[in-house]
């Protein structure tokens, strides 16, 4: 059987490990903003306990290898805690929490990157510090964080595949399934190296787009 | 313009405990303490101030003129000393500072417009979101500050797109939108060349006469001079001298302000 | 068991045993990712268009392959063009390819931050090409990339745990097997975690250290 009739046989079936890569990186990079964000915004006004809390998770996380972390949670703390999760949840929980320690400092440069005199104009319109925050801080960090942020996604993409380790049917697992079967090694490797460089690209596409499309004049990416 | 109201004749009043009530007074400053670590800035400034007066401090540089303003809206916390606000105290005034704060609007050196708004945005954000207006209404008053301040056509242009005296109209229009009785100016053109100054101080002229409280920090001794009802001499944190610009610019009486006023004789000669 | 017993008779043992590997892998590994990420960051600034180009296919690929992958191609798909490589020398290799890739993004950004000015100095002076490249833009290049360069040596530190997955016996390898044998996961992954903390967190310092030594007065990084 040639290399192409076994990719088309099996098209459908990488098709459903693209839909799981996909959706490891949708929810990972979901509960990395929701998470990151508050985590930063903590780090730049929060009281002292809570910054050297968060500075302590963001030391923990990026201090670990993505598989240790797998190992970790899928092995140790899930099952301790008496949760017998599934590996698809368990991949996408760690790297989301991974990523909110990345996406935490990117937020927090950001965030203390904005000249002070916003936030004393805001509150000298009889702003809350709260509605500053909302209104005017958050609104200008995000987009001066977008260019940095946008490099989590090819960094979650790629490690994603190491959820191969806790047998999640990512893309990389089922490369490996079907090559375990059809013994057919390197066209289909590279077939998946292919995939995922194409998913890159296309994903830093779409964050291009939106770049533009929040883009101000003299502002954030695009200017000093 | 600005079709403010006329000068209330407030009813006597009912503060209880201010030592200095006195109803002409729209706000009055009570002995202002700020320290900066060990630095003493202000070492206890009083003053009060009529309704539509102008009053512009002067003084050389670091001697806690601009710390005072901050101290007025309590956006610097003053170590001791009160403020009123006809007789409502604003120092100590918990989650109610931000009314004093509506009622109280600033003017920045550095403009400190809101960088990822348009000009209109920029007047329209605090009455959307402190005022809690309709969208249709704050739009509608926001493009009504612009037009005063000259600056309707420049409506959907971003800070980064205007210059600064632009900006500087756009900032004074956006403190005008929450209809404040007093506007504190710091330093509002020395961040400008002379052509762009030129064009704040014809904004806030206008302003002056057209009744407005303002309090004013600034090096424009001719603007001092031509507008102020009061101008206060500050050095060191303490008021040394205080007068109508006749007397202060002209006939000094103390040495240390004839030596400050000295400086800046061509700016101030009397136009007989 | 014993909880005393298990970790002076067993957990430790395995995990030091591991911690060599580890430590095997990132020395094999670092020196030769630098050389060839230099390589790379010189052939995409001044090789000829060709050179400049597969360079830059080279990075694409790289960055855009999971490293994962890389490693499964190195060592399952090579046999099949007739290239066996044990799991220790697939893993280095892949380790070496993936770094360089890394790294010459960072050098690359450093020589195009030396100034003009220099190259252009260098050349008045009679230097050639090569020598300009070699006694000016890398000595300043390799300066800045630093923080770059360092940033990717942590990455190596934590991404040679996939090794394992090659079925190499390296330090999370090591923790997973005890582990499993133990049923004692908490246990031990936390262990195995302070270890990788304490790794990255003296390299942190140290290159904090580095950083200073090597600096030059008026440069800035």
């Amino acid at each position: 059987m040639d290399v192409t009739s076994i990719l088309a046989e099996w098209t459908p079936y990488l098709i459903g490990g693209i839909s799981l890569t996909l959706g490891l990186v949708a929810i990972a990079l979901g509960i990395g903003v929701a998470l990151g964000l508050p985590f930063a915004l903590v780090q730049v006004y929060g009281p002292r306990p809570a910054k050297a809390a968060i500075s302590a998770y963001a030391w923990f996380f990026r201090g670990l290898p993505v598989l240790v972390l797998l190992f970790l949670f899928y092995f140790g703390i899930f099952p301790a805690m008496g949760l017998d999760l599934p590996a698809f949840f368990v991949g996408a929980v760690v790297l989301g929490l991974r990523g909110a320690a990345y996406q935490s400092q990117i937020f927090r440069g950001a965030i203390q990157s904005i000249n002070e005199g916003q936030m004393i104009a805001a509150l000298s319109l009889g702003m809350t510090r709260l509605t500053a925050i909302k209104s005017i801080i958050l609104p200008q960090s995000l987009r001066i964080a977008l260019p940095g942020w946008s490099n989590e996604y090819p960094e979650i993409l790629t490690d994603s595949a190491i959820c191969y380790a806790i047998g999640v049917a990512e893309l990389l697992t089922r490369t490996s399934q079907i090559v375990a079967v059809t013994y057919v090694t390197m066209p289909i490797y590279l077939c998946c190296a292919l995939i995922f460089i194409l998913l890159n690209y296309a994903g830093m596409r779409v964050i291009h787009v939106v770049e533009k499309r929040v883009a101000i004049p003299g502002f954030g990416a695009g200017a000093g | 313009m600005w079709s403010k109201k006329e000068l209330p004749s407030r009813a006597s009043g009912q503060g209880q405990d201010s030592p200095m009530k006195d109803d002409a007074f729209v706000l009055r400053v009570e002995d202002i303490h700020k320290k900066f670590g060990t630095n003493e800035v202000l070492k206890g400034v009083s003053f009060n101030v009529r309704k539509g007066e102008t009053i512009v401090f002067i003084g050389p540089s670091g001697t806690g003129k601009s710390t005072l303003l901050r101290c007025i809206n309590q956006l610097t916390i003053p170590e001791k000393g009160r403020v009123w606000l006809h007789d409502d105290e604003v120092t100590n005034s918990g989650p109610k500072i931000s009314y004093f704060r509506q009622k109280i609007g600033m003017v920045f050196q550095n403009f400190y417009l809101f960088d990822h708004l348009t000009a209109v945005r920029n007047v329209e954000i605090a009455l959307l979101k402190v005022k809690k207006m309709d969208p249709e209404s704050a739009r509608r008053q926001a493009l009504y500050e612009l037009e005063q301040v000259g600056m309707k056509g420049w409506a959907d242009h971003y800070p980064a797109e205007l210059s600064g005296g632009q900006a500087q109209r756009v900032s004074i229009a956006r403190a005008l939108a929450m209809d404040p009785e007093v506007i504190l100016f710091d330093e509002p053109t020395s961040a400008l060349d002379p052509e762009l100054t030129r064009e704040v101080l014809e904004v806030m002229k206008k302003l002056a006469k057209s009744g407005m409280t303002m309090l004013v920090v600034s090096h424009e001794m001719g603007f001092a001079a031509s507008v102020a009802n009061q101008i206060i001499f500050m050095e060191n944190g303490n008021i040394v001298e205080q007068g109508p610009p006749d007397a202060l610019l002209y006939d000094p009486a103390y040495v240390r302000t004839r030596k400050f006023v000295g400086q800046f004789a061509d700016l101030t000669q009397r136009k007989d | 068991m014993e909880p005393a017993g298990f970790i002076t008779d067993i957990l430790i043992p395995a995990l030091s045993q591991g911690l060599v590997v580890t430590l095997q892998l990132i020395v094999l590994s670092a020196p030769f990712g630098l050389l060839l990420g230099i390589g790379i960051s010189l052939g995409r600034q001044y090789g000829g268009k060709n050179l400049s180009n597969i360079c830059k296919l080279y990075v694409i690929f790289i960055k855009g392959c999971p490293l994962l992958l890389l490693l499964f191609i190195l060592y399952f798909g090579l046999p099949s063009v007739g290239i066996t490589l044990t799991a220790f020398a697939a893993s280095v290799i892949g380790f070496i390819l993936c770094n360089a890739a890394y790294n010459s993004e960072y050098i690359r950004g450093a020589i195009l931050s030396v100034k003009d000015g220099q190259t252009i100095a260098a050349q008045a002076l009679g230097m050639t090409k090569w020598q300009v490249i070699r006694e000016v833009v890398l000595p300043q290049a390799l300066r800045r990339a630093i923080p770059g360069l360092s940033n990717e040596f942590i990455y190596l530190i934590k991404y040679s745990s996939l090794a394992y997955m090659l079925t190499v016996i390296e330090l999370s390898g090591a923790g997973k097997l005890v582990a499993t044998k133990y049923f004692a996961y908490n246990e031990v992954f936390i262990a195995v975690g302070i270890v990788y903390l304490a790794l990255v967190t003296f390299t942190t310092v140290a290159v904090h250290y580095l950083e200073k030594r090597v600096a030059v007065p008026g440069m800035i990084h």
